[in-house]
């Protein structure tokens, strides 16, 4: 098991390597620059020039390459050119609100998906599974921006039940000393703020969940369904073992196996429906910011955001590989 | 009927069971329907017979014979389409058809228990073999907590699991197939059933461990008193292992009787083709041609010809075909932990042997035994680690691209299960088509003709060409596998456990298949496997090998008449049936 693990981090430092060069060159392949986009209408060549030879934009891109790695090594991501802000500042600033609100959508997607999806399984071929399955392609179909406008619309704007933008009401005092609104709220003990932080939570966390909800459900279905007629399910039977046991120990568990695999890829899926989500909720998270940055050409910001991206997705999905081997013990490393 | 046979078969040996006692279980008129989106097709009906308490009783027939189906209904286990329709199964008295789903699920475990086919695909392969027997105590109300644990250790050390207390812990994939199904013997007995349904309990295994394992089955359940329902295509099994035999056809049960007097006196026309098709009974070399040359055998003749004179080994030219000589193969083993270091593991050891043109040789073996190694070295599908094997005077492997390629179109394999060697996705015509094109034989009007001339080959019917490998029986796809393999003419085909997936009378017509094609085209056959009824039947020449060594070698009625090795000894005894010598192979 650590042998795994140490060697999927030392397989993490090429992957990376590959990824910043195309992420270089990405960002650099955009049209317009960083500089245009600060100045904008005010845009003369020698103030473009100006700007450029202050962050080092007129340097050959190798050069320019070389210097961001080379900072990077050392731990400086650079600064924002749109904040004038340090871009590592700027992720843990932002970090706590986007991890809030991608861990409540996985845990709407799970929480809901899972036992849908088994429901599904159990009336195979009637109408309740018929619902499910038209239902949760519906799911996948919707776009994400598409649902969370139809969300704000009628649960904040119309209904009024939950508020409509932003991670905290204005009006609300507390302290955060943490950055996780939520749990800031419960380890201060200022109930109302946490209780305020989760209202604000819930509307962006569906929005955000519900792709992922959809393909969990049809994966539960569709596992379920393989294991029910399993051999060993059969076999279970015969000895005499009793329904609830039967569910919970030979159904369940084994059906959850493809379904984790999904849930890893789904991380991934949450990380980029976040920027989206965000926006439209105005939720101060790496999502939004991030598609600041791509409107105003922050190299910076693009460059240090999707790095820190990429190191997350990867950690995640070590970590179901890792939990995949708790549930199955045949992948286990021996 | 002569006492030595009746001591046989019973097994036990103990008064007959059968005096004065109520049946355990009583199966009358039995229908059983199962409803398809075609309709509904009827798998089982009017089925009537008995099982008295620890009467060994067993249920003989090909697949879709009914008989597994006929248990599973006795068990209230049938697939989710089926129902019984008609009849009655009395359960010590009562009719189960009347307790409904609940009531018997609340009997099964602690009255009726079940053995199940197929060892590998029967435990959860997420829990502990020791607490999925637990679980069953428990559930079953027989023992709880520490209990059920030391209960359950006592059960598999019962079952013949050695190191019990430790093997209790690990998975299933820990342990080998005979180790598993021990587990599933203790796991079926555990909760003291009076009625055992053993559902083809050992067909996955070896013969040797077939053997030990029937043999603990039998003792377990004649201490416990328990009955058991015992599920087989293979008669000999049956009237080894059984006191009374059924025999059912297509839904029907067409003969039942004492073991040893059904096998004397068979009534009944399939009850006959069954006996002169086990494997396990015959005991000669398939001669097509002594009867009549060239004869097709066409895939409706069930009634096997088996020729009573000894093969003629000297009949082909003495060429050799292939020539391995001095051949091992070293495969490293992963080690443990960070830096731990690889072992070496010799699964062929010094091995050397002579394939004689237009014959076919055998190697034997258990699982293990490095058989089918040596298959994928002669199909240059695996490299030795040293020595060197010869193909026509040309040595296998290491060679330019070229010369592969004509080697690939001069060597052919049919593998052993014909589910997964065929593309489920094309057709019949197509996957026999595949191989013809992609060594670019003639045009698409040439092969075609190619096609049709293989299909009768193997006696296909055309109208198959345009179905897929599901839509086609077992024996139909080995058929379809047997042509796809002779569509490039080559001189080798290398059958690894070709028939061994196959009910005895399908696996008797490819074998009789095989035997016919090698006479009309001259082919040469490797035939890999554990059976050594099978290979009595095809083979010329058989070399048994163990741990990775050939141990014996020589024609194939030497090494069965006048085995010199024990463990050749050892795989013979346990073929089943053998003890039976009741002269059936007259002529």
């Amino acid at each position: 098991m650590v042998r795994l693990i140490l060697q999927r981090l030392a397989l993490l430092v090429p992957t990376l390597l590959g990824l910043s060069v195309l992420l270089f060159l990405w960002v650099r392949a955009l049209p317009g620059g960083p500089a245009t986009a600060l100045l904008g209408e005010r845009a003369t060549p020698e103030a473009v020039e100006r700007i450029n030879s202050l962050y080092g934009f007129d340097k050959p891109l190798l050069e320019q390459y070389l210097t961001w790695i080379g900072q990077l090594l050392q731990g400086n991501f650079g600064t924002s050119t749109r904040t004038q802000v340090p871009v590592l500042e700027e992720f843990l600033d932002r970090f706590p609100a986007t991890i809030e609100l991608t861990l409540l959508a996985l845990v709407f997607a799970v929480g809901i998906g899972i036992p849908l999806g088994y429901v599904a399984a159990r009336h195979q071929g009637k109408a309740l599974d018929h619902t499910t399955v038209v239902a949760s392609l519906l799911g996948v179909t919707v776009p994400v921006f598409f649902l969370a406008f139809l969300l704000k619309f009628l649960f904040a704007v119309q209904l009024g039940w939950f508020p409509s933008a932003g991670r905290q009401s204005p009006s609300m005092v507390a302290t955060h000393p943490t950055g996780f609104y939520v749990l800031d709220g419960l380890l201060t003990g200022e109930w109302d703020a946490a209780w305020d932080a989760l209202l604000h939570l819930v509307l962006p966390a569906i929005a955000l969940g519900s792709i992922p909800l959809a393909i969990i459900a049809r994966i539960t279905r569709a596992s379920v369904i393989e294991v029910q007629s399993a051999d060993y399910v059969r076999t279970a039977r015969a000895k005499g073992l009793r329904p609830p046991r039967l569910r919970r120990r030979v159904v369940i568990r084994n059906a959850m196996l493809p379904v984790a695999t999904t849930i890893g890829l789904q991380v991934g899926l949450l990380l980029s429906g976040a920027v989206l989500t965000e926006t439209v909720f105005a939720f101060n998270g790496i999502g939004s910011f991030l598609a600041a940055a791509v409107f105003n050409l922050d190299y910076a910001v693009l460059q240090g955001f999707i790095l820190f991206i990429a190191v997350v997705y990867a950690l995640v999905n070590l970590a179901v590989d890792v939990s995949y081997g708790l549930i199955d013990p045949r992948m286990r490393v021996r | 009927m002569s006492p030595e046979v009746a001591a046989t078969t019973t097994g036990s040996g103990g008064p007959d069971p059968r005096d004065g006692a109520t049946p355990l279980l009583s199966i009358r008129d039995l229908e059983v329907t199962f409803t398809t989106q075609q309709g509904s097709a009827t798998a089982v009906r009017g089925a009537s017979f008995d099982v008295m308490p620890g009467e060994t009783v067993a249920i003989v027939g090909e697949s879709g014979s009914g008989k597994s189906t006929t248990a599973a209904a006795v068990i209230g286990l049938l697939a989710e389409n089926g129902r019984v329709t008609g009849g009655r199964i009395l359960f010590d008295g009562t009719d189960l058809t009347e307790r409904g789903g609940a009531g018997i699920a609340r009997m099964r475990g602690r009255d009726i228990g079940m053995v199940p086919q197929d060892p590998m695909s029967n435990l959860n392969p997420v829990m502990r073999v020791g607490a999925q027997i637990v679980e069953a105590l428990e559930d079953n109300g027989v023992a709880r907590g520490e209990e059920a644990r030391r209960r359950t250790v006592e059960l598999l050390e019962e079952a013949g699991l050695p190191d019990a207390q430790r093997r209790a812990a690990q998975y299933p994939h820990e342990f080998s197939g005979g180790m598993r199904q021990r587990a599933l013997i203790a796991m079926g007995l555990s909760c003291r059933p009076r009625l055992l349904i053993a559902d083809e309990p050992t067909s996955a295994l070896d013969v040797t461990v077939q053997r030990t394992i029937l043999d603990r089955l039998e003792a377990l359940t004649a201490e416990r008193g328990t009955a058991v329902l015992l599920i087989t295509h293979d008669l000999g099994l049956a009237a080894e292992r059984a006191h009374r035999i059924v025999v059912m056809y297509r839904g029907e049960v067409v003969e039942t009787g004492p073991a040893a007097h059904l096998l004397r006196d068979p009534q009944h026309e399939y009850t006959k083709r069954l006996l002169a098709a086990a494997p396990s009974l015959a005991s000669r070399r398939i001669e097509i041609a002594k009867h009549g040359g060239g004869a097709r055998v066409a895939a409706d003749d069930l009634l096997a010809v088996t020729a009573d004179a000894p093969a003629d080994a000297t009949r082909a030219a003495a060429d050799a075909v292939v020539e391995v000589e001095d051949v091992t193969k070293v495969f490293r083993i992963r080690g443990r932990g960070l830096l731990g270091r690889g072992t070496d593991f010799t699964a062929v050891d010094r091995v050397s042997f002579t394939i004689p043109r237009g014959t076919t040789t055998a190697v034997v073996g258990e699982s293990g035994s490095g058989k089918s190694t040596v298959a994928r070295m002669i199909l240059a599908l695996e490299e030795p680690t040293s020595g060197t094997i010869r193909f026509d005077g040309e040595p296998v492997g290491g060679k330019d691209r070229a010369a592969e390629v004509r080697f690939r179109r001069r060597v052919q394999p049919v593998f052993q299960d014909p589910y997964s060697s065929l593309d489920p996705l094309y057709t019949i015509y197509r996957t026999i088509e595949e191989p013809l094109r992609a060594h670019g034989y003639g045009s698409a009007s040439r092969r075609r003709e190619r096609v049709l001339e293989l299909m009768d080959d193997v006696a296909l019917s055309p109208s198959l060409l345009r179905r897929y490998p599901a839509e086609l029986s077992g024996g139909q796809r080995q058929r379809v596998a047997i042509a796809r393999a002779l569509a490039l003419d080559p001189e080798l085909v290398v059958c690894d456990e070709a028939v061994s997936a196959l009910d005895v009378i399908v696996q008797s017509q490819i074998l009789h298949l095989l035997a016919d094609l090698q006479h009309r085209k001259g082919l040469s056959y490797l035939f890999i496997s554990h059976d050594l009824a099978v290979v009595r039947q095809i083979a010329d020449r058989v070399c048994v090998m163990e741990r990775g060594r050939i141990v014996e070698e020589g024609t194939v009625d030497d090494v069965f008449d006048h085995p010199q090795e024990a463990y050749t000894r050892a795989l013979l005894d346990a073929i089943p049936g053998r003890s039976l010598d009741l002269g059936l192979r007259a002529g």
